[in-house]
């Protein structure tokens, strides 16, 4: 149900985002603020991201085998590799440390 | 199109329904935006977190909406139809051409072609992850949602601003993740905005690298 009811919420919030500029203010640009808001906000909320589903497990912190993916992910990305093998090494990773 | 397997199995990892994720990627059709909300849901946070969090990682739509306003010129209906195929990659090889028409034509091709891609993957993902339940866990399964959010903040951190936007916004999150109810950690975590802001003024929105998320 949940899922349903963030299904249609965010379907209109981010079509209103996308649609905005193009069907109402046209190219002016935004207020210098607005704009450095949105270009520093998924920097904060992906590593937000990264922490809680590398971390979390009933609600408290956790370390487990998803933090050897995690790093396994992070020198795959040092390594500049393609992200299907940044996330095939991460899932490798933590099943094998889960097999020990 | 490994992102968006990686999305159809986020989602079913969530406890989506197949139809649900594939309606996500339709509807939605903003990557990230997706695996934020679904990501929440998964964590057993509300409607309202899951939107938001969706939302606030993807205030950067209307940047790119004026970056290409100028492009996309038409009848409304034309424009409230292109607008959906507004995200990173349509942006960035959209605006690389130089001439308003082609501006176009790159945007629409890319979208058209991503759209496709985007939502044959999700099926491919939910669909065979969700006849699999335990194999989750057994495989590590898990372990490729946090892989998937890093891959996507990774190209942002070599900037010294979006870098402590990232540091305060993770540390915040952990400390709040023990105490605040699910979901809550993750909006919280953008008052990380604070510490990157005495940075130099950036050249504004900040595109994905075309093909660093699709290839």
């Amino acid at each position: 149900m949940t899922a349903t009811v963030v299904l249609v919420g965010l379907t209109l919030c981010t079509y209103a985002l996308k649609a905005a500029a193009p069907l109402v203010l046209g190219a002016r640009p935004l207020p210098t603020n607005l704009a450095r808001v949105a270009d520093l906000l998924p920097a904060a909320l992906l590593a937000a991201l990264v922490m809680v589903s590398a971390l979390e497990e009933d609600g408290a912190v956790a370390l487990d085998a998803r933090v050897v993916g995690l790093a396994a992910a992070a020198t795959a990305l040092t390594l500049k590799a393609p992200f299907v093998v940044v996330v095939v090494a991460a899932v490798a990773a933590t099943a094998v440390t889960r097999a020990l | 199109m490994p992102f968006g397997v990686a999305f159809g199995i986020a989602s079913t990892e969530a406890g989506l329904a197949v139809w649900q994720a594939s309606a996500y990627s339709l509807l939605v059709f903003t990557g990230s935006a997706q695996f934020a909300a679904v990501g929440v849901i998964g964590d057993g946070g509300s409607a309202v977190s899951a939107i938001a969090a969706g939302v606030l990682l993807n205030v950067r739509s209307l940047a790119f909406g004026v970056v290409m306003a100028s492009a996309l010129q038409g009848p409304w209906w034309k424009r409230a139809l292109w607008s959906q195929l507004m995200i990173d990659e349509t942006t960035a090889l959209g605006s690389a051409q130089s001439d308003l028409k082609l501006r176009r034509y790159a945007y629409l091709f890319t979208g058209v072609v991503l759209f496709v891609a985007w939502n044959l993957s999700t099926l491919v993902g939910a669909a065979a992850l969700s006849s699999s339940g335990d194999l989750v866990t057994t495989w590590g399964i898990d372990a490729a949602i946090p892989a998937v959010f890093l891959a996507l903040l990774w190209p942002r951190l070599s900037d010294p601003g979006q870098r402590r936007s990232a540091l305060v916004g993770g540390a915040i999150a952990v400390a709040l993740l023990p105490i605040a109810p699910p979901g809550v950690p993750i909006l919280v975590a953008g008052l990380g905005v604070v510490a990157g802001w005495r940075s130099a003024p950036s050249d504004g929105p900040r595109p994905v690298e075309a093909g660093e998320r699709v290839a």
